[in-house]
C-alpha cells in the first residue's frame, strides 16, 4: 500500500510538473530561448487565481481570471523582452529573463507580503478520498484530470485544426510555413498565450494544493521545469509529459531510498544527469508543437 | 579602510576570479555552464577541511584548486556527450546535486556548514591583498590564454566544432582543458572565500550565485576579459550602491539587469567598441 501511496504522490507531482513545463517547451521549440521568466508567469497565475477567487467567492472564476490575464502578460514578455533580443546569442535573452524573474518575485513580495496570501474559503485543499486504504486528495485528482484534459486538447488542437497545424509547421520549418501563408509572428503570440495560460492553470492548482501563494512559489519552476524540458528532448510536448511523470515518480521513490544522502532537488537532477548521459538528446528527438 | 570596505573589496576580488574563470569556459570555449557555484563551493569546502585539519594556507589553496579542477574535468566529460542547452541544464543539475549532497553530509557540517575555521594569520587586510593578487593573476592568465594558441583553439571550438575539427583542433581535449582551468580557478576562489569568511554553508554556493556569475559574463560581453571584470565589479557593487532603497533592492536589481541587457545586448565590451568606432569616425 505504501508503494501505491508513493506512486499517487509521484504521478500527481509529475502532472503538476508537466503543466508547469509545457509552456516552457513550447517557447523553446519555437524560439530556442530558455524562458526562465515562465516561472514569473506561473506565479502571476497563482496570485490572480487566489485574488479573483477571494473577490468573487468562486474558485472557478479565479481560474478563469488567471487564464484571461496571464496570456497578455506572456505576450508582453515576448514583445518587449525577447523580440528585440532574438538576433543575439541565446544566453542574452536568458539572462534578461532571469532579471525579469528576480524583479517579478520581489514585486510580488512587496505588493502581497512575505507571508503570501491564502484562499478565504477553500474546501478543496483539505478534502480527501480513501480508496481501499490509499488516501488521495481532491486537489491531486483535479491535477491529474486537468493535465489529462489539457494534453489531450493540445494534441487535438495541433493535429486537427488549421491553426494548430500551421503552428506545428512553423516550429519545424519556419520558412516553408511562411511561404504557405502562416504568419510566424502570430504563431509566436499564440505560442506565448497558450503556454502562459497553461502555466496559470498550474499556478492555480499549486495554490490550491498548498492553500498558499508566496513570493517564492515560482522559484522551483524556474529550474525544475528546465530540467524537465531538457529530459523530454527540448521542444517536444510528448517528451515533456513523459519526463515530468518520470521525474515525479523518481522524486517520490527517491526520497524514501536515498533521502538520507540527497535532498529532493538533488535526486531529480541526479536522475537528469544519469539519463542524459545515456540519452544526450533527451527522451525524444522528435519535435511536435 | 573600514572593515566594511575591506570586505566589499575582498568579495569583488573573489567575484572577479569567478567571473573571469567562467568566461574562459563559456566565453572563450562556448560551453555554457550554469553550475560554476558548485566548483566554487567544492573549493571552499576542501579548503575549510584542510584549514581545520592542518591550518596550512598554501596546502588549503592547493587542495581547493585541485578539488575544483577534478570536479570540473568530470563535468567536462559530460560536455563531450551533451551540447548547448542540454549542457547548460546539466550544469544546473551539477549545482543542485552539489548543494543537495553537502546539506545531507554530517562530515561537511550538513545544514549548519563548517564554522570556526582557523584564520590565515594575515589579518583582514592581508587576506584582501592576497585575494586581489590572485584576482590580478587570474586576469593576466585570461589575457595570456586569450592570445595564445589555446585561446584560438577555444574560440574555434566555441564558434563551430565541425570547422575546428577540419583544421585539426580536437574539440574534446580543448573543452576538457577549458573546464579544467576555469574550475581550478573557481576552486581557488572558494579557498580564498573560506579564508575571508571562516564560516561556510552550502547556501553560499547555490544556483542563484551561478546565474549571477553568468549575468556578469553576459553583461560584460561574453568572451571579453575586460568587459567581464568591469561587469563583475559593477554587479557586486550594485546591490551595495542601492542599499538606500533597502526594501526594493531586488526589484531594482532585477529591473536594471533587464534594462542593461535591453540597452546593451552585446554586453559592455560591444558597447565600448561601438563608442570607440564612433569617436574615431568623428
Amino acid at each position: 500500500m505504501y508503494y501505491v501511496d508513493l506512486a499517487v504522490t509521484g504521478v500527481s507531482f509529475g502532472c503538476m510538473y508537466a503543466m508547469m513545463a509545457v509552456g516552457l517547451t513550447l517557447v523553446y521549440g519555437l524560439l530556442r530561448i530558455l524562458h526562465v521568466a515562465h516561472a514569473a508567469v506561473f506565479a502571476l497565475g497563482a496570485y490572480i487565481t487566489v485574488l479573483a477567487s477571494n473577490a468573487s467567492g468562486s474558485v472557478a472564476l479565479g481560474f478563469v481570471a488567471a487564464i484571461v490575464v496571464t496570456p497578455l502578460f506572456g505576450m508582453a514578455i515576448y514583445r518587449l523582452l525577447y523580440e528585440p533580443l532574438l538576433k543575439y546569442r541565446p544566453d542574452v535573452p536568458m539572462i534578461a529573463s532571469v532579471g525579469l524573474l528576480v524583479l517579478m518575485q520581489d514585486a510580488f513580495r512587496i505588493v502581497f507580503g512575505e507571508q503570501g496570501i491564502t484562499f478565504h474559503r477553500n474546501t478543496l485543499t483539505s478534502r480527501t478520498f480513501n480508496f481501499d486504504g490509499i488516501t488521495v486528495s481532491a486537489v491531486q485528482i483535479a491535477i491529474v484530470i486537468t493535465t489529462a484534459v489539457v494534453f489531450a486538447a493540445l494534441h487535438l488542437f495541433t493535429t486537427r485544426t488549421r491553426i494548430g497545424i500551421g503552428w506545428r509547421a512553423t516550429v519545424s520549418r519556419p520558412q516553408m510555413a511562411a511561404s504557405f501563408g502562416v504568419d510566424p509572428i502570430k504563431v509566436r503570440y499564440l505560442n506565448f498565450a497558450i503556454g502562459s495560460a497553461l502555466a496559470a492553470v498550474a499556478g492555480g492548482l499549486v495554490a490550491l494544493l498548498n492553500n498558499l501563494v508566496d513570493p517564492g512559489i515560482g522559484f522551483v519552476v524556474s529550474y525544475k521545469a528546465l530540467a524537465i524540458i531538457v529530459l523530454g528532448g527540448l521542444g517536444s510536448v510528448r517528451g515533456t509529459l513523459v519526463a515530468s511523470l518520470v521525474l515525479g515518480l523518481i522524486e517520490a521513490y527517491g526520497t524514501i531510498y536515498v533521502g538520507a544522502w540527497l535532498d529532493r532537488d538533488a535526486i531529480a537532477f541526479l536522475a537528469l544527469i544519469v539519463l542524459l548521459m545515456v540519452r544526450p538528446q533527451g527522451f525524444t528527438g522528435v519535435r511536435t508543437a | 579602510m573600514s572593515a566594511y570596505e575591506i570586505s566589499i573589496v575582498s568579495i569583488i576580488g573573489i567575484n572577479v576570479i569567478l567571473a573571469v574563470s567562467l568566461n574562459m569556459i563559456s566565453g572563450f570555449c562556448g560551453q555554457i555552464s550554469l553550475g560554476h557555484g558548485a566548483f566554487f563551493g567544492a573549493g571552499a569546502y576542501a579548503a575549510a577541511l584542510m584549514m581545520v585539519g592542518t591550518g596550512s594556507v598554501a596546502l588549503a589553496l592547493g587542495v581547493a584548486l585541485i578539488t575544483g579542477s577534478v570536479l570540473g574535468i568530470i563535468v567536462g566529460f559530460a560536455s563531450l556527450r551533451v551540447r548547448t542547452d542540454f549542457l547548460a541544464v546539466t550544469t544546473i543539475g551539477v549545482n543542485f546535486l552539489f548543494i543537495g549532497f553537502v546539506r545531507k553530509q554530517a562530515w561537511l557540517g550538513g545544514e549548519m556548514g563548517i564554522s570556526a575555521i582557523p584564520a590565515t594569520g594575515l589579518g583582514a587586510v592581508g587576506n584582501m591583498i592576497m585575494i586581489l593578487l590572485f584576482a590580478c593573476a587570474t586576469i593576466a592568465l585570461s589575457f595570456y590564454i586569450s592570445r595564445s594558441w589555446m585561446g584560438f583553439a577555444f574560440r574555434a571550438v566555441g564558434e563551430d566544432e565541425g570547422a575546428a575539427a577540419t583544421v585539426g583542433i580536437s574539440s574534446g581535449a580543448y573543452k576538457l582543458a577549458a573546464f579544467g582551468i576555469g574550475t581550478a580557478l573557481a576552486g581557488l576562489a572558494g579557498g580564498l572565500y573560506t579564508f575571508f569568511t571562516q564560516f561556510i554553508t552550502a547556501d553560499a554556493f547555490d544556483f542563484i550565485l551561478s546565474v549571477m556569475l553568468m549575468a556578469m559574463v553576459v553583461i560584460g560581453g561574453i568572451g571579453s576579459t575586460w568587459g567581464v571584470v568591469v561587469a563583475a565589479v559593477g554587479l557586486t557593487l550594485l546591490p551595495e550602491a542601492i542599499r538606500f532603497v533597502n526594501d526594493y533592492r531586488l526589484l531594482i536589481f532585477g529591473g536594471l539587469l533587464v534594462l542593461v541587457i535591453r540597452l546593451a545586448p552585446g554586453g559592455l565590451a560591444a558597447m565600448a567598441q561601438s563608442l570607440v568606432l564612433r569617436w574615431k569616425r568623428s
